[in-house]
């Protein structure tokens, strides 16, 4: 009689285990394997690598919901700032098929090859897309920031 | 035999406690916590209307609100459709006045933290909002200068004491405005400049005082600001901020899978944004194309932040400075409305097109392409179970 409760009691104890380690699996595992997200790299070559390109919130921070002033800062690739740019503003949720909730304009130029971009709001979290059509004496060209919220 | 007994019901134990639990993870923390009301900011000052915050003007806004004497016919006020005793709306699909309109009367709650107003943000402040239904002919159908002798003879000395002077309105016509019948124009276009700019001054004083009053009207707490609350906090839910196992699913569908919250976010519910959702127009009512329309009115409002009657420096116009003017996505586009008391207010949408949030839910499952223009909203494949659950969950910030 004794040896089958021993049995009965090793069996219990494997399954304890089992419950155990299964347990350490699935509570430690990632919720969801997401693709990579888009590159949110905050400083870019333009698209034809005319200038390099940096989109950051003037003061630092995003606040979603709230309309925002951004630096767009230009400088070619020997760093130095590209001045009298022209700059058109577009953009949008890709997979919302929307644009931008309002239309960011450039409103200052600042010197050092940054300009104010005023009027930039993100009313949602998720995937946005701002777009610059650049034209300076250099020569026009174009970039493409994501920003993830 | 006895400790195996005891020792199987503290399994049985331990597995029941673990499913009581609601299990979120850590992005759903943070997705919940941004929707409680506790989320929600003190409510900024308006700059525009430096009455916004003065407790005379309120109290003299609220007493024009509820007042029918601010009608043509004396029978309708702005209570008339925004009733106080049913979150500031009437329950009814289209909003009657004077006439019957076209679009469903919006509550109130928190609208002082709306960049636009109307279903089309076609008024960019409460104060000039306040003013539209006032001459609308379906709704208040009054004229600029009866309201303002009106405002002299009934509330003269109230007035006076927070906006200062009356103008002499001795030789202005009893009825004239630039939006009435082709007699009130022409009395309107008969009149000096700056008699019509008097008049208008003592118009915008009268949206000035009544959104300050309206500023007072906030979204309260609910359920699930309770539970959202304890969820933060770590805390023991007890009470009515226990969530049964269908609202859980519920609130997980609304922040996940259902993408509910992509547009419904933060703590009112809402992106304050515009959006071609496919609702279908209703037959019988004139065309509506939505944000695409109020554009150019919105520009063309004299009331508008660009304008002469606003207050403070013109830093305060960036909404309507940085307007989007003319994008494909305007056409059929409408304001997402807070969510919030939404279940206890049937029916939905800007003409009231649904009349359950059963429907509601149903039609954004289906996502049917628009009339006119292009649906923002993707196919779902939500159960029958899914759907039951999204709609249960609406309910918890009705409660």
């Amino acid at each position: 009689m004794a040896s089958i409760w021993r049995y009965l009691l090793a069996g219990l104890g494997l399954a304890a285990l089992l419950v155990g380690i299964l347990a350490v699996v699935f509570l430690t595992a990632p919720r969801s394997s997401l693709p990579a997200g888009p590159d949110v790299s905050r400083t870019k070559n333009t698209a034809n690598a005319l200038f390099v390109a940096s989109f950051a919130p003037e003061r630092g921070v995003v606040r979603q919901g709230e309309l925002q002033s951004w630096l767009l800062t230009l400088k070619t690739k020997a760093g130095v700032p590209v001045e009298g740019a022209a700059i058109a503003i577009s953009g949008g949720m890709p997979l919302h098929s929307h644009g931008l909730p309002t239309s960011p304009q450039a409103t200052d130029y600042l010197g050092d090859g940054r300009y104010r971009i005023e009027g930039v709001k993100f009313t949602m979290s998720g995937w946005w897309q701002v777009h610059f059509a650049i034209s300076a004496t250099a020569g026009s060209d174009t970039v493409l920031f994501n920003v993830v919220l | 035999m006895r400790w195996l007994s005891r020792f199987l019901a503290l399994m049985v134990a331990v597995v029941l406690a673990g499913c009581g639990k609601p299990d979120f993870s850590d992005a759903e923390k943070k997705t919940i916590a941004s929707l409680a009301l506790s989320a929600l900011p003190p409510l900024k000052p308006d700059t525009t209307n430096r009455f916004a915050d003065v407790p005379a003007a309120a109290a003299l806004g609220s007493t024009l609100f509820f007042d029918q004497g601010m009608s043509r016919d004396g029978t309708v006020s702005c209570s008339t459709c925004h009733k106080i005793d049913r979150q500031f709306q009437d329950d009814l699909p289209q909003a009657v006045g004077v006439g019957h309109t076209n679009r469903r009367t919006m509550p109130l709650a928190g609208v002082a933290r709306d960049p636009w107003f109307f279903w089309d943000g076609r008024r960019d402040s409460l104060w000039a909002q306040a003013l539209t239904p006032l001459e609308n002919p379906l709704e208040q159908a009054g004229n600029r200068t009866a309201y303002a002798h009106y405002i002299k003879a009934r509330f003269g000395e109230r007035y006076e004491r927070i906006f200062g002077p009356l103008p002499d309105l001795s030789t202005v016509p009893a009825n004239a405005s630039p939006l009435g019948t082709d007699a009130e124009k022409a009395a309107w276009n008969a009149m000096p400049d700056d008699e019509a700019e008097d008049v208008n001054r003592v118009f915008a004083n009268i949206g000035k005082a009544i959104a300050a009053f309206e500023r007072s009207i906030e979204p309260a707490q609910t359920r699930f600001d309770r539970f959202a609350l304890d969820l933060a906090t770590g805390a023991e839910t007890k009470g009515d901020a226990v969530f049964s196992r269908e609202e859980i699913l519920g609130l997980k569908l609304f922040i996940g899978k259902a993408n509910c919250v992509t547009c419904h976010e933060g703590p009112r519910f809402t992106d304050s944004g515009f959006h071609n959702t496919g609702v279908p127009p209703v037959a019988d009512l004139p065309p509506d194309r939505g944000r695409i329309d109020a554009v150019r009115q919105v520009d063309a409002d004299p009331f508008n932040c660009f304008g002469a009657f606003r207050d403070g420096a013109a830093a305060a116009c960036g909404e309507l400075r940085f307007m989007v003017r003319d994008a494909p996505e305007l056409v059929r586009a409408y304001k997402t409305p807070s969510l919030r008391g939404a279940a206890t207010r049937p029916p939905y949408m800007h003409a009231g097109q649904f009349s359950s949030l059963d429907e509601v839910v149903a039609h954004y499952a289906k996502a049917v392409p628009s009339v006119e223009g292009t649906s923002e909203v993707h196919p779902l494949e939500l159960s029958d179970r899914e759907r039951a659950a999204l709609v249960v969950f609406l309910k918890t910030l009705s409660e």
